[in-house]
């Protein structure tokens, strides 16, 4: 079995006071699209920043691709890609023209494997497009294909699809899936849980801790106990307040038009009961499916 | 007697070459929440520029709390709260002082407006900091005054673009109960608010939403309708190895979509099918040598309905708008 691309033991980071990164611990393995989950502010950022040989830890140690984060922090850099939409795309430039321009920053000369990256990331027969016409989807292709260039065997991205609709964002994970079958490794820092369901694991930080990290399917399985229950009942506000007293309802929250209840041992009928014996219309109560933000909510409280 | 605070037809505006908006009509009620969902470049925050008076449309007419936004713009305007993306606020002035610009700016008299801005505070649950500077402010507060300002002025109609972008679920799902409440709490003359998002998880939250693309709505519906839509016709596969289950899914006949989930699958198949195809994928997965932990059928999201929508071959499947 080969080392994990990323391991992580006791990892943290203070700033004065501040702990920024609070003794995470975790490992990814090759080929595995994982993702960061959480607020501003939670430590994501300067977890990557340590990942990138940029940071020094303050305690704890990291290897990436085997590579020491300190010591031998060069070495990761040159073998790890880097895609953030704060990075900057020239606007006045062609697609060609800034894949070539940060090829050249990777010392990347070599034409054909400019196009290769064009045709990788689907922006063949686009070369020559100002990159202010493209739409944000193609210059989320464009980021990613310049985090590609100089054939990363890890990708860091940050937030690669915010902004963009289902349809471009599918696109777009097909090709970070395609890229994963291929043996690259992904890490992906967000805090759209959209985004996040795409990812085959993830962790969840919050105030510098790594609170949970596992499958979307096994995060909703261990950590929502209970069943989720989408209840349609009017008055609403009325209706959070009664079944925010009911023994056995750990969350309810005000979902738009309904309430979202999730409860480890409370009945459907006692919903109901309560609902109607305090003069609330129930016009019915269906089963929901746990979301990422549920998870996340009852790993903050 | 009618009951719609925005009534929106044929909206178009134009940039050169650019169809920012294109046709838009849009009927929303008192108390409702709209939701404008689409990516960016869609059209959303054009179509709220228009609404609020900022933008002249190309064609088209608007009409908000009865008002005609292009004739009487500024009797319209004092109806409308509006949130942009880029709300900004004075860093070095406190809370309070922050809202009392806004409050000033809207016209309110001396005697209105501190009553108000309290009221205003509290009901945001910024009161405890009505004397914190702006800039000392959490991202989560930060918004929540952006908020407070737009409702100083006990609007009508409330207009929030992209208000949660960047904030986490935590603060956003205190935001969102405060739209909820805000929605609520006014029954004989309720508020309405559009809000425009390009994530699925927010637009489920709204009462009705329509979804944007190329500057057109191209399905509106409660999340609920929308959902229907594709009744029993998502299955969620669970397995491996990942390419052959994608691979032996895709060959079947009945399955319309396959779309990779990290750890899953989620699989649109046509009308009626899913028993059968529930039937024989596990059997058809076996043979080609991969695995099933679990297939089941599950509720649709949004997020498929959104891609259903988009995608040409089958959009049949749905009725025509109108």
């Amino acid at each position: 079995m080969s080392l994990p691309v990323i391991y992580v033991e006791n990892l943290t980071r203070r700033f004065g006071d501040f702990t920024a990164v609070d003794h995470i611990n975790f490992e990814v393995n090759e080929g595995e699209v994982v993702g960061y989950l959480g607020p501003n502010g939670s430590g994501k950022t300067t977890t990557i920043r340590m990942l990138l040989g940029l940071l020094a830890p303050s305690e704890g140690e990291a290897t990436v691709l085997g590579y020491d984060v300190v010591r031998q922090s060069e070495e990761v850099r040159a073998r790890v890609g880097y895609m953030s939409q704060k990075f900057a795309i020239y606007d006045d430039l062609t697609t060609l023209e800034n894949l070539t321009f940060y090829g050249g920053v990777y010392g990347i000369t070599d034409k054909e494997r400019i196009a290769e990256t064009l045709n990788l990331v689907g922006l063949t027969g686009h070369e020559h497009t100002l990159t202010r016409d493209l739409s944000t989807g193609w210059r989320q292709r464009l980021s990613l294909g310049i985090a590609l260039v100089h054939k990363p065997k890890l990708l860091f991205l940050d937030e690669p699809t915010s902004g963009v609709d289902p349809t471009a964002r599918r696109a777009f994970w097909d090709l970070i899936y395609q890229l994963a079958e291929g043996g690259v490794t992904i890490l992906v820092t967000t805090h759209y849980m959209d985004e996040a369901e795409y990812c085959e694991r993830v962790g969840v930080m919050r105030d510098g801790k790594l609170l949970a990290m596992d499958t979307p399917t096994n995060l909703k399985k261990s950590i929502i106990k209970g069943d989720v229950w989408e209840v349609f009942a009017n008055p609403l506000e009325q209706g959070l307040e009664q079944l925010h007293q009911l023994d056995g309802v750990e969350r309810v929250g005000l979902a738009g038009d309904h309430l979202r209840v999730i409860s480890s041992r409370v009945k459907q009928e006692a919903m109901q009961s309560l609902l109607v014996k305090n003069n609330i219309k129930v016009e019915r109560i269906e089963r929901g499916e746990p979301t990422l933000e549920d998870v996340f909510l009852a790993l903050a409280r | 007697m009618n009951d719609y605070l925005v009534q929106a037809a044929n909206l178009k505006k134009y940039f050169g070459e650019t169809h920012a908006v294109d046709g838009v009509s849009l009927q929303v009620a008192s108390g409702e929440i709209y939701g404008l969902v689409g990516s960016d470049g869609a059209g959303k925050t054009t179509t709220m520029r228009l609404l609020v008076g900022a933008l002249k449309p190309n064609e088209g007419s608007i009409e908000v709390c009865g008002y005609d936004v292009l004739r009487q713009t500024e009797q319209a305007r004092s109806t409308i709260g509006y949130l942009s993306q880029r709300f900004s606020m004075y860093e070095d002035l406190t809370v309070l002082e922050n809202i009392r610009f806004f409050a000033e700016v809207r016209g309110l008299s001396a005697t209105e407006w501190l009553p108000r801005s309290m009221e205003i505070l509290e009901f945001v649950g910024l009161e405890k900091f009505k004397d914190r500077r702006a800039g000392q402010l959490s991202g989560g507060m930060k918004q929540k005054l952006g908020l407070a300002s737009a409702l100083v002025t006990r609007p009508r109609l409330l207009l929030l673009d992209e208000p949660t972008t960047g904030v986490d679920p935590v603060t956003r799902q205190d935001f969102w109960q405060l739209v909820i409440k805000l929605v609520g709490a006014r029954e004989g003359d309720g508020v309405s608010v559009i809000i425009s998002t390009p994530y699925m998880d927010e637009a489920s939250r709204c009462h009705r939403v329509g979804f944007m693309k190329n500057g057109q709505i191209i399905a509106e519906d409660t999340p609920s309708n929308l959902r229907a839509r594709l009744n029993g016709r998502v299955l969620e596969l669970r397995g491996g190895p990942l390419d052959v289950l994608r691979r032996v899914a895709h060959s079947d006949a009945d399955v319309e979509d396959v779309q990779a989930f990290g750890d899953r699958l989620h699989i649109r198949v046509s009308e009626g099918t899913s028993k059968a195809v529930l039937k024989r994928l596990k059997k058809e997965i076996t043979e080609a040598g991969g695995h099933v932990d679990e297939l089941r059928s599950v509720p649709p999201g949004l997020e498929d309905v959104f891609i259903a929508l988009s995608d040409h071959e089958y959009s049949s499947v749905f009725q025509p708008m109108n």
